[in-house]
């Protein structure tokens, strides 16, 4: 079985977040960009699957939509342990593009088991995986938290509310998966590292495809209001305050 | 090997290379990066969630998190591809060095590990002894420590009392003796122990195998920081070490002792910068959040110059740091292209810098104290709770001025070690010194008020330069061999020449950002400052080194002479310090 795990590159969490262009794009200028933290568990989770030989997963694939600028991220994935990787060379510009590069670029590769992370920790969108499984006509599972093959048959668990719900599922078949996929993220050790730089990269340049969003702004969130603090000999201010600055009482 | 000018250890006091022929950081390759990447996810996701448990002494997990740093190969930076390692430059070791030195107690037992307890072994083994030892060492397999140092033996470590005695069927060395402040001897399967055979003069070098009869390890010893890592005494009563084990030649222990020194120090130039910049950070971060007077302390002028000078410092040394690792890189590809072996050329080279080895060694570790002191500063009383990593940083910080031989020692090691290749004619440094003091009343000083910022600067340090010249020219002049002696004398000159290597390195680098990048706003601050500083510094070390020679009164060209190379162009430090410490604030994080 061959397992693709779809990947995308974020800014890190220290990044500080501008937006230029009238606030309608981000300013990218000095931000390091990292694998996203869900598809980084995904990854890991598809590497130990493959570790164990008793699962039949022969390989696993990363797939990117993206500009040559992200290819480290990309290499990243090679040096962590995936086998090769496909880059659909495109900017990402809303999850609608990136599922029909993404799907459009693997449709035939029959790959067994494509895992999505449930969102990005840029754009939150949480819609690639399912896209990608009706661009392909194949079963999607959402909010997968664990995944395991069992003679030959993926058993998945998802949170729902209150507990756990168990399912198998045919291949082929999305994952959306949840941080619970993988305990912690696999590290690229160094002879990881020195294998990526001759794994192979496809790169195939995008089809025709118009997003269906387009950004119209970015707001930043308001910053928090000031605490007020009132002196202890004083606190009968706070009755004047609620009524006549803050107007609640 | 790009075609670019290299210059020997110590002849930057004579010659001058252009920015682009120096490396620098922002030069980094993608895979350089990747493995610095890994070193800091390791210590994210193992080191930092365990480092109050280190510090119990707890030695049976720093060996569990040594090894796990093995199973990822970091254990194998530096040890060559055929030993079972990964064969880096010697760049990216710095680097990896650098990145694992934000570790505090961790970072001791790796570097003493992957540094003085594999490297001899690997550069000066032969091939059955790396076979069954560095190959193990590069994975973790094996831990490996250093033992050098005696109670009756520590800077003066030639004069160890440990004795090696060739057993009867001339099979092994019989070894009996005590050493002492051996890192990670509380779990280290392996030691280079240096002993010396019957009665010689100088030591020589054994690899012992610690499960060997004979071997007793004492408890650790309670310390004032890196209390994680395990330091202890090692006993050997009579311990027989197969006559195999004899690393390199008898006789040549000291030499390689010497060597595998160089090696440790300028790595741990590369250590104090990943400390530095983690306790930047948190100085950062803190002074953002707390609040006092109504407002954030980081808006205190106060702050902002303790903010920037930890900058300034960390990104300095940092330019020396690298510059001289690519040279060292160079160098060693020079030597094998002559034939040499990688092992040898490699510690060749390393030892050929020696000293800019020393040069960092001492400005790195001050550089760290002044870094972490201002860190539990600007934390107020909580910099004094152990609950913060800046306290922890306080205590692990000050061993570096004294291991890996000890900050008075190195200071020795720059001015003799620069003198010795001048006079085996590495470069001119008497000769030319020798022009100037006979030209002292009308010598050349460049003018430091150039519209152009790089100009300017290399002109102020090529008039500090001279005065390094002068003091150098007038004490070996006045004092002769006894100069050894005055070591009040020795050290001034050690500090100015010191300071004119890290200086040079900042100027050089900045200029190179700018030429790479089109632009360098903040980093021609630190330039600023730094070289104003630095000036008024020399200046003093100068005057006290003239003010201190016996026919001083015999001087007073001299002393004008220094006042004039010394003068810089004037720099509102208050405002280029501010910028400098506004980035950081904006930034929230070391991000230079
Ligand atoms: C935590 C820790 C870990 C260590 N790990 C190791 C290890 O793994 N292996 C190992 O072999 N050693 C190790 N050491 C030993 C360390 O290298 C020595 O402590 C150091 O070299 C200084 O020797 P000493 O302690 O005997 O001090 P001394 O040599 O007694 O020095 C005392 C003071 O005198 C000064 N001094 C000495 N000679 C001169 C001189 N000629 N001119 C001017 N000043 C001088 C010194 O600079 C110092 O200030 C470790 C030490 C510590 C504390």
């Amino acid at each position: 079985m061959k397992i693709l795990v779809c990947i995308s590159n974020v800014p890190d969490t220290t990044t500080k977040v501008k937006f230029v262009e009238n606030n309608t794009k981000l300013d990218t200028n000095g931000i390091q960009w990292v694998i996203n933290p869900w598809d980084e568990l995904s990854l890991t989770r598809a590497l130990e699957l493959k570790d164990d030989s008793s699962t039949g997963i022969t390989s696993v694939t990363v797939a990117h939509v993206g500009e040559a600028s992200s290819e480290p991220t990309i290499r990243k994935a090679l040096a962590i342990g995936a086998d090769n990787a496909i880059r659909v060379n495109g900017e990402p510009v809303d999850a609608y593009y990136v599922a029909a590069q993404l799907s459009e670029a693997v449709k035939n590769e029959n790959f067994d088991i494509i895992l999505c992370g449930i969102e990005s920790s840029d754009h939150n969108g949480s819609t690639v995986g399912g896209m990608i499984s009706e661009f392909l006509d194949i079963a999607s599972v959402s909010a997968v938290s664990s995944l395991s093959i069992e003679n030959g048959e993926a058993v998945i668990s998802r949170e729902i509310d209150g507990g756990k719900e168990i399912l198998t599922v045919p291949v082929p078949f999305v994952a959306v998966v949840q941080k619970g996929i993988a305990k912690e993220p696999r590290i690229a050790a160094m002879r990881g590292i020195m294998m990526a730089r001759s794994k192979p990269v496809k790169v195939v340049e995008p089809i025709a495809v118009d997003p269906l969003t387009s950004v119209e702004a970015f707001e930043m969130p308001e910053t928090r209001a000031a605490c007020k603090f009132i002196d202890p000999a004083t606190a009968g201010d706070l009755i004047d305050i609620l009524q006549n600055e803050a107007k609640v009482i | 090997m790009e075609n670019r000018k290299v210059l020997k250890s110590g002849e930057f006091l004579v010659s001058e290379v252009d920015p682009m022929d120096i490396f620098i950081p922002e030069e980094f390759d993608e895979e350089q990066k990747m493995i610095a990447q890994t070193c800091k996810d390791f210590l994210e996701a193992e080191v930092y969630p365990k480092l109050d448990d280190l510090d119990k002494g707890d030695r049976e997990l720093m060996l569990k998190l040594l090894k796990s740093s093995g199973e990822l190969g970091l254990m194998g930076v530096a040890v060559s591809e055929e030993f079972g390692g990964f064969g880096q430059s010697f760049v990216t070791q710095m680097l990896a060095a650098e990145t694992i030195g934000a570790s505090y107690s961790f970072a001791v037992a790796y570097m003493a590990h992957s540094g003085i307890g594999t490297l001899p072994i690997q550069y000066f083994g032969n091939d059955d002894q790396r076979e069954r030892y560095v190959t193990k060492l590069a994975t973790g397999e094996l831990i490996g420590a250093y033992c050098l140092t005696e109670p009756g033996a520590g800077s003066d470590a030639n004069s160890g009392k440990t004795n090696a005695v060739l057993s009867e069927d001339g099979k092994h060395y019989i070894l009996n003796g005590q050493k002492m402040w051996i890192t990670n001897a509380g779990f280290a399967d392996v030691q280079t122990v240096f002993a010396k055979i019957d009665n010689d003069r100088i030591l020589s070098a054994f690899i012992v195998d610690t499960n060997t009869p004979g071997v007793v390890i004492g408890p650790d010893e309670h310390k004032m920081g890196i209390k994680g890592s395990s330091t202890a005494q090692v006993y050997y009563n009579d311990v027989k070490v197969p006559v195999e084990n004899l690393l390199g030649e008898r006789g040549k222990g000291f030499r390689i002792a010497l060597s595998i020194l160089h090696m440790g120090r300028i790595k741990l130039g590369a250590n104090v910068l990943g400390a530095a910049k983690k306790a930047i950070t948190d100085s950062v971060q803190y002074a953002n959040e707390r609040k006092q007077f109504g407002t954030s302390i980081a808006t205190f002028g106060a702050i902002k110059h303790k903010l920037a000078e930890q900058v300034i410092r960390t990104f300095a040394s940092e330019s020396a740091t690298y510059r001289v690792s690519k040279d060292i890189d160079d160098q060693i590809e020079k030597l094998m292209s002559e034939g040499v072996e990688k092992a040898t050329a490699s510690i060749d080279a390393i030892a050929h810098y020696a000293v800019e080895a020393a040069v960092l060694k001492v400005y790195g570790s001050e550089m760290l104290d002044f870094v972490s002191d201002e860190a539990v500063q600007i934390h107020g009383g909580m910099g004094y709770s152990s609950e913060m990593d800046v306290e922890r940083g306080y205590r692990d910080s000050r061993i570096n001025r004294i291991f890996e031989g000890t900050n008075e020692i190195n200071r020795i090691i720059v001015v003799d070690t620069a003198m010795k290749r001048a006079m085996k004619g590495d470069f001119d440094l008497f000769g030319a010194a020798e022009k100037l003091s006979n030209e002292i009343d009308s010598i050349e000083i460049e003018k430091t008020d150039d519209s152009d910022l790089y100009k300017e600067k290399m002109a102020s340090i090529r008039n500090l330069k001279k005065v390094a010249l002068l003091t150098i020219n007038n004490a070996s002049k006045d004092f002769g061999r006894k100069l050894v002696h005055e070591q009040e004398i020795l050290f001034n000159i050690a500090d100015i020449i010191t300071e004119i290597y890290i200086a040079e390195s900042l100027v050089l680098r900045v200029k190179k950002i700018e030429q790479l990048k089109g632009s360098a706003d903040l980093y021609r601050d630190m330039v600023d400052v730094y070289v104003y500083d630095i000036a008024a510094m020399i200046r003093k070390w100068a005057m006290d080194a003239f003010n201190s020679m016996p026919d001083s009164d015999s001087k007073p060209q001299f002393l004008v002479a220094v006042d004039k190379l010394t003068v810089v162009a004037p720099v509102n430090v208050k405002e280029a310090r501010r910028r400098i410490a506004d980035k950081l604030i904006e930034d929230n994080t070391y991000k230079f």
